[in-house]
């Protein structure tokens, strides 16, 4: 395994994150600003950009943590190296093309995937060559695998088939039935972010576990049960996004009950919160604990909001408002990109990098990201209600007299909104900088 | 030569079985719930893949997958939602169509014109009435929002369907 080529998608994620928190900001300008920049980049434009990004940060986040654990601390011989080469050109390549495709407008795809569609082709194929190797690397190498490896191999097959999944409106069969090709296209989202939640999840339990060095943390049978509840709930909870739409009712009660089952992940949580507070400095990787407990308290937060709103009587309220961009805010930044951060520091822990100075500067960002995280995130939902009430309590007034009456709330995102971009940069240009050092002094590839 | 390969993926499958019995039984254990929820899996996908619309609604006439398609060449859900689903700059447009203080013209006027936060697209007349029929066919569906859906004390919610079997 070429020893820079996990560090070469780090610092690829590192880049799409501070991207799509640019084009986010800007994005978010334009709630107050409506024409800012509308000729440009209209919101049209910025808003694809930002999820592909932030995505992109997520997906390539966790692939190459992957890689680093197996080949640099698991210290596993990757089946074919060369195949990681490939895996990487192509998410590269794609990656411009999506961005070029974006700048001058050919979109034909759909939310999430609103890039010239033929580009999901390359993409499946990085993630069917990551599995190969994968599978290949661990087949009858490791016994009894712990749950991370269960997680990440389940996290690639479901990326594969859901991706495929989302795009099934080629055919006629679904696109001619519009509340049909709702239902598999919300269903596909739903598991696609299962599916990177699996990857992401898997890595947190893998750095916990060594942080710890205590292995019973992934291979505890409880491990395994709160893996198979995920599990169920990417394969069956996904149709809360869809509680509105009238397609057969035993979809929507399915949904129902599967969510509520997460009831369970937060019990534990809440049962688990005091004794899973380790003493920070005692440990040998401070910042990535750090980050970890972020995580901790950013699942806790989300997941009462996302079982709240599971209930169908309150997302009879919810749905359709900022509540649901605070939830995918508060996941998206809140649990996946702590966790990740969290990973990253372990890795740099592992490159055997100290650096004070940055990380005087990480920990100062992680209070400013924590703080403007939550005010962020309150503003949002403040929006959210806000909308909810002039929706379901006044009789509906124009949408633009609703628009201008939120003007206070989205200024107060977008002032929440720059803190979170500062402090964001803080703790990933410290990484930046220690890969790309790193890099520089590492053996060459071959 | 069949002979060398059908003996060569018997003894493939042979070593497969092997390898499998060769694991723990906790391993075998994990297997098998895995199998079982994509057995699960594979059956609840064949009936929402199946499964049309609870209430009967016209499918998308060619005119109507015109409309779709200029409603994802230009990003329409970015801001706009059919649903609640989509984005939140613009309104939801799920019953734009039947909606007496809108419907048609009000639609074609929004999309020559644009307003502030929303771009003027340079639509053809045809194109214009591409997108009008997706938003008949789409209005056709549903209602939402949903405001004569009733709140059970369970819970649940049961919504108000068009056309109700």
């Amino acid at each position: 395994m070429p020893n820079r080529l996990p560090l070469y998608f780090l610092i690829f994620a590192l880049f799409a994150l501070l991207a799509g928190i640019l084009f986010g900001l800007t994005a978010s300008f334009q709630y107050i600003v409506p024409e800012l920049l509308k000729e440009y980049t209209p919101f049209s434009k910025l808003r694809p950009f930002h999820t592909t990004s932030v995505i992109s940060w997520i997906i390539l986040g966790a692939t190459g943590s992957i890689y680093f654990f197996m080949s640099k601390i698991e210290r596993l011989q990757i089946a074919a190296p060369s195949l990681v080469w490939a895996h990487f050109i192509i998410f590269l390549l794609t990656g411009v093309a999506i961005y070029i495709s974006y700048a001058f407008g050919f979109m034909k795809g759909r939310e999430y995937f609103a890039f010239a569609p033929v580009l999901i082709i390359p993409i499946i194929l990085g993630w069917i060559l990551f599995g190969f190797n994968f599978f290949r690397t661990l087949r009858k190498k490791v016994r009894n695998w712990p749950v991370y490896y269960w997680m990440w191999g389940t996290g690639i097959v479901f990326m594969i088939y859901h991706l495929m999944e989302a795009h099934l409106w080629f055919f006629d069969y679904f696109r001619s039935s519009f509340i049909k090709d709702m239902s598999v296209q919300w269903k596909s989202y739903g598991s696609f972010t299962g599916s990177w939640n699996m990857l992401v999840y898997g890595i947190s339990i893998y750095v916990m576990s060594k942080i710890k060095k205590d292995s019973n943390v992934a291979t505890s049978k409880i491990a395994f049960f709160f893996y198979f509840l995920g599990l169920s709930n990417l394969m069956f909870g996904w149709a809360h996004h869809t509680y509105f739409l009238p397609t057969q009712p035993w979809i929507r009660y399915l949904a129902y009950g599967v969510s509520m089952t997460e009831w369970v992940v937060l019990g534990s949580i809440i049962y688990n919160w005091k004794r899973s507070l380790p003493k920070v400095d005692k440990l040998n990787h401070p910042m990535a604990t750090k980050f970890m407990m972020s995580a901790d308290f950013w699942i806790l937060l989300n997941l009462i909001l996302a079982l709240l709103f599971s209930i169908p009587a309150i997302n009879f309220f919810t749905h359709g408002t900022h509540v649901t961009v605070a939830h995918a805010m508060g996941t998206t930044i809140g649990i996946n990109t702590t966790i990740l951060f969290s990973s990253l520091y372990f890795i740099v822990g592992n490159l055997n990098f100290s650096f004070p100075k940055a990380q005087w500067v990480t920990k100062r960002g992680l209070q400013l990201f924590n703080i403007s995280l939550f005010l962020f995130w309150c503003s949002i939902l403040a929006a959210g209600i806000k909308k909810s009430y002039w929706l379901y309590f006044t009789k509906q007034g124009l949408f633009s007299e609703m628009q201008e009456g939120l003007a206070v709330t989205y200024g107060a995102i977008s002032f929440f909104g720059v803190a979170l971009v500062i402090s964001i940069g803080m703790i990933a240009l410290p990484l930046v900088k220690a890969f790309i050092k790193q890099i520089r002094t590492s053996e060459p590839d071959y | 030569m069949i002979n060398v390969i059908f003996e060569g993926r018997c003894y493939g499958y042979f070593y497969r079985c092997i390898y499998l019995f060769k694991m723990s039984k906790i391993t075998r254990k994990y297997f098998f719930v895995i199998a079982m929820l994509l057995v699960l899996f594979s059956i609840y996908n064949y009936f929402i893949y199946s499964a049309e619309s609870y209430t009967p609604s016209s499918a998308l006439t060619s005119q109507a997958i015109e409309g779709q398609e200029l409603w994802q060449e230009n990003n329409c859900w970015s801001c706009h939602q059919l649903y609640g689903l989509g984005g939140y700059l613009g309104p939801d447009l799920t019953n734009v169509y039947s909606n007496i203080d809108k419907g048609p013209l009000f639609i074609k006027a929004f999309l020559n014109s644009g307003v502030s936060s929303m771009p003027k697209f340079n639509f053809s007349e045809g194109e214009k009435d591409a997108i009008i029929e997706y938003l008949r066919i789409v209005d056709e569906t549903g209602y939402y929002p949903n405001f004569d859906a009733s709140i059970e004390r369970s819970g649940w919610v049961k919504i108000k369907y068009k056309d109700a079997k």
